[in-house]
C-alpha cells in the first residue's frame, strides 16, 4: 500500500527518530512510504490556543489531498480529522490494526515497558486497546500496567507553560505511577506528551527512557 | 487573581490535595458503576441534550408558558434581569413578611448573585441548611464544588469548626453521627421558627408550573414545606418544556452527581395548595447574563448544564487545584466555560485556558456538553476580543504561522532552531524548564534524513 507520512512539525524538528521508526516499520510491513516535503504543520497548536489556523489546515489539505495519510501523532490526526473530513488520515496504531490488519508487526524489544494512553488517542480518536495489543505482540517485551493510566499527564500544549504549576502537579502524579511500575521505558502514541514526561524523568535522573510507540514496534533487538 | 496565580496557592496546600484526591477518586469509581447499570445511558444522554437544546431554542415562549402555569397555580412570578434585581425582590418579600431571618435550600443561583451578602446588608440573615453549605458559611469560607461545597475539608476540620461554633464548645468526638447531630439540633430550631425559605431550582416545568429540587439530606424538603412563604430563585435556563422531560433528567442527574440510582429526596411543588405547605410561593426568574450566553452559537450549550458536577470529579485540573482557584460558584470544566460567558470574557480571561483539553469532562457530561470545543471557542474569542495583537504570545504565534506557511521558511526556521534561535526555538520557557529538561536538538531533522536517504 502507498502511504504518505505526515511526520508532524514537532517530530520533524525535534524527534526525527520517531519518523524514521515509522518509515522502517511501514516498509517492513510492505508499504511504500512517501514523504511530501511540502508538509509543515497542521495548525493544532494555533487552533487549540485560540489563534487562526485555517491557512495551515488549507495547506495541509493541498499537500495531502490525494493520499492515505499515516502519522505518529494522535493529537495531530484528531485535529486534522475533525477539521478536514475529506482527508483520509490515520494515526499509526489505527493504520496498523484496521487498515493493514496486523497486530504482530514482527518487532522484538526485550525491555520492561509501560504505556501511557494519551488523552487524544483515547478520547478523540478512540483507539481503544490497539496500542496495547500491538505492544503485547512484541517479542521479549515485559509490558506492565500503569496506575491511573487514563489520567492526563498535564501537558496540554501551551497549558504546560500557561498553567505551569498545575501542569507540574499533574506530571508529578504521572511520574510517580511511571516509577512505581518499575519500567525502564515509558511509551505513548504522542511525542508531545512524551517530551513532557521524558523531560522530567531526565531532570530527575530517573533512569527511565521515553520512546514513541513506533520506535518499539520498529525495534528488532 | 488569574487562574494560574490562584491555582499556585491551592497547589501548595498538601491537606487540600489529599482531601480532593481522595474524594474525587471515590466518586469517580462510584459513578462509573452507577452509569454502567443503565443499558440506555447513551440514549438518555442524547435525549437530555436534545430536550435542553429545544428548550433553549424557544426560551421566551417556554418561559412565558412557565409564568402562566405558575400564576394559574397560585404562585407569583418575578423577572430579574440581574443579581441586584433578584436580591431586591427576595429582600422585599422577607421584609413584607416581617422577618429578619430566612432559611435556605442549597442553591447555586443564589450564590451566583451573592444573595446572602445582599440580604445581610438589608439586615436579614440567611441561614444555610445544606450541611456542606452550613460548613462553608460557619467557616466564613468559599465553596469549592458544585455539589459538595465543603469537599476541601475533612472530618477533623469540620468537627473542630462545629465545636467552635454551633456546638458551643461541646466536644463532639470522632464519629460522623455526633458531628451530624450537632448540625441537626442547630437546624431543626430554624426549620420550625423561620417563616420564609429561599430555594433554587433544578428544574421548572413550563407545562405544569412545577418546580423541582433534588437533594440528599432532606433539609431542603424541610425548607420547602415548613415555612409560610417560599421563594425560588431559578436561572431561566432551568426551564423544561414538558412534565415528561423529567423522566430523562431524574435518571441522568443522580447517577452523574452522587452516583446514586435515585436521590433520597425529590421535592416537586406546583404553586400553592390549601392546607399543605407554604401559603405563598414566589418564583424569581433570573437572567444575569444568560441571554448573552444564548447569543453565542457555540458557547450557548453551556446553558444545558444540570449542575451534576461529574465534570469536576473527573477533571485532572480540578482534582489538583480545587474549586476555589476558579473564583466562581461554578468551578471545574463547566465553570471554565460558564463563568467567562456569564460575567463577560474580560472578567475571567484566563479560565478558558484552565484545561489540558484532555476530554474527560465531555465523556461524562450527562447532557453531552462538548466542553473542550467550547473552551477552544472561548480561547479564540479572548484572543480576538481581549488580547493585544502585539502581545509577545500573539507575535510568537504569528511568527510561527508565517514559518509554517512555506517550505522554504519552515526549513530555514528549523535550521535556526538548532542554534536556539528563530520562531521555532523555545529556549526561553521558564515554566517548562522549572521541572523538565528540554530535548537536545537532533543533529539532523527528519526531512534532512529523508532527503539524504533519497540521495
Amino acid at each position: 500500500m502507498r502511504v504518505a507520512l505526515f511526520v508532524t512539525c514537532f517530530n520533524d524538528t525535534l524527534f526525527p527518530d520517531t519518523g524514521r521508526a515509522v518509515v522502517s516499520l511501514l516498509e517492513r510491513l510492505g508499504c511504500s512510504v512517501e514523504f511530501p516535503l511540502e508538509q509543515t504543520c497542521c495548525g493544532q497548536m494555533h487552533a487549540n490556543s485560540g489563534y487562526d489556523a485555517d491557512a495551515l489546515l488549507a495547506r495541509f489539505e493541498r499537500v495531502f489531498a490525494s493520499d492515505v495519510v499515516v502519522s505518529p501523532s494522535a493529537s495531530c490526526v484528531a485535529h486534522v480529522r475533525s477539521h478536514l473530513p475529506g482527508i483520509r488520515a490515520f494515526e499509526l496504531t489505527e493504520f496498523l490494526v484496521d487498515e493493514l490488519g496486523v497486530v504482530d508487526v514482527g518487532a522484538s524489544f526485550p525491555h520492561r515497558v509501560v504505556l501511557h494512553p494519551t488523552c487524544h488517542s483515547l478520547r478523540l480518536l478512540r483507539v481503544g486497546d490497539r496500542p496495547r495489543r500491538l505492544l503485547e505482540a512484541v517479542r521479549g517485551i515485559d509490558l506492565v500496567d500503569l496506575n491511573a493510566a487514563e489520567e492526563c499527564c498535564g501537558f496540554g500544549g501551551t497549558f504546560a507553560v500557561k498553567n505551569a504549576d498545575t501542569s507540574m502537579a499533574m506530571l508529578s502524579d504521572k511520574l510517580r505511577h511511571v516509577l512505581d511500575s518499575r519500567a525502564e521505558v515509558c511509551t505513548a502514541a504522542d511525542t508531545s506528551c512524551l517530551m513532557h514526561i521524558g523531560g522530567a524523568l531526565r531532570r530527575q535522573r530517573a533512569g527511565v527512557r521515553t520512546m514513541h510507540l513506533a520506535e518499539i514496534l520498529a525495534a528488532q533487538e | 487573581m488569574s487562574f494560574p496565580a490562584a491555582a499556585r496557592v491551592s497547589l501548595a496546600d498538601a491537606q487540600l490535595r489529599r482531601n480532593l484526591g481522595k474524594a474525587t477518586s471515590l466518586i469517580r469509581e462510584k459513578r462509573l458503576r452507577a452509569v454502567a447499570e443503565v443499558p440506555d445511558w447513551e440514549a438518555l444522554r442524547a435525549a437530555g441534550e436534545a430536550i435542553k437544546a429545544s428548550a433553549m431554542a424557544r426560551l421566551p415562549e417556554v418561559l412565558e408558558q412557565l409564568e402562566q402555569s405558575v400564576t394559574a397555580a397560585g404562585g407569583v412570578v418575578h423577572w430579574a434581569r440581574d443579581g441586584a434585581e433578584a436580591n431586591a425582590i427576595v429582600a422585599g418579600i422577607a421584609r413584607a413578611n416581617g422577618t429578619d431571618e430566612v432559611i435556605k435550600v442549597k442553591s447555586l443561583a443564589t450564590d451566583e448573585i451573592g444573595l446572602n451578602e445582599a440580604l445581610e446588608r438589608d439586615g436579614i440573615r440567611a441561614i444555610e441548611t445544606d450541611l456542606a453549605e452550613l460548613i462553608v458559611q460557619l467557616a466564613g469560607d468559599r465553596q469549592s464544588h458544585i455539589l459538595v461545597p465543603a469537599i476541601h475539608k475533612n472530618r477533623a476540620e469540620i468537627r473542630a469548626l462545629f465545636e467552635r461554633t454551633i456546638a458551643s464548645g461541646e466536644s463532639l468526638g470522632d464519629g460522623a453521627a455526633a458531628i451530624a447531630e450537632a448540625a441537626r439540633r442547630h437546624l431543626r430550631a430554624k426549620f420550625l421558627s423561620v417563616p420564609v425559605a429561599v430555594s433554587g431550582a433544578n428544574f421548572g416545568v413550563a407545562e405544569t408550573g412545577t418546580v423541582v429540587v433534588v437533594e440528599s439530606e432532606g433539609n431542603g424538603r424541610m425548607c420547602v414545606t415548613l415555612p409560610r412563604v417560599l421563594v425560588t430563585v431559578m436561572g431561566i435556563e432551568k426551564v423544561l418544556p414538558a412534565w415528561r422531560d423529567l423522566e430523562v433528567f431524574l435518571q441522568l442527574l443522580p447517577r452523574s452527581s452522587t452516583a446514586e440510582r435515585m436521590n433520597p429526596y425529590t421535592s416537586l411543588w406546583t404553586g400553592v395548595t390549601a392546607g399543605d405547605g407554604p401559603r405563598e410561593f414566589h418564583l424569581v426568574l433570573l437572567d444575569n447574563g444568560r441571554t448573552r450566553v444564548l447569543a453565542d452559537e457555540v458557547g450557548r450549550a453551556a446553558l444545558h448544564c444540570i449542575r451534576c458536577s461529574a465534570c469536576l470529579n473527573v477533571c485532572p485540573v480540578y482534582e489538583r487545584v480545587g474549586g476555589q482557584a476558579y473564583e466562581s460558584v461554578y468551578p471545574g470544566p463547566i465553570g471554565a466555560i460558564l463563568t467567562p460567558q456569564l460575567r463577560g470574557l474580560d472578567a475571567a480571561p484566563s479560565l478558558p485556558w484552565a484545561s489540558t483539553l484532555c476530554g474527560a469532562c465531555y465523556e461524562v457530561c450527562p447532557v453531552k456538553i462538548d466542553i473542550p470545543s467550547i473552551l477552544i471557542h472561548l480561547r479564540g474569542r479572548v484572543v480576538r476580543e481581549q488580547k493585544s495583537a502585539l502581545s509577545p504570545e500573539a507575535l510568537a504565534m504569528k511568527a510561527m504561522a508565517a514559518a509554517f506557511g512555506s517550505r522554504r521558511r519552515y526549513e530555514a526556521a528549523q535550521r535556526l532552531a538548532r542554534l536556539g534561535r528563530g520562531p521555532l526555538a523555545k529556549a526561553a520557557l521558564p515554566g517548562w524548564t522549572a521541572m523538565r529538561d528540554l530535548p537536545e536538538p537532533p543533529k539532523e531533522t527528519f526531512r534532512e534524513w529523508w532527503k539524504r536517504r533519497q540521495g
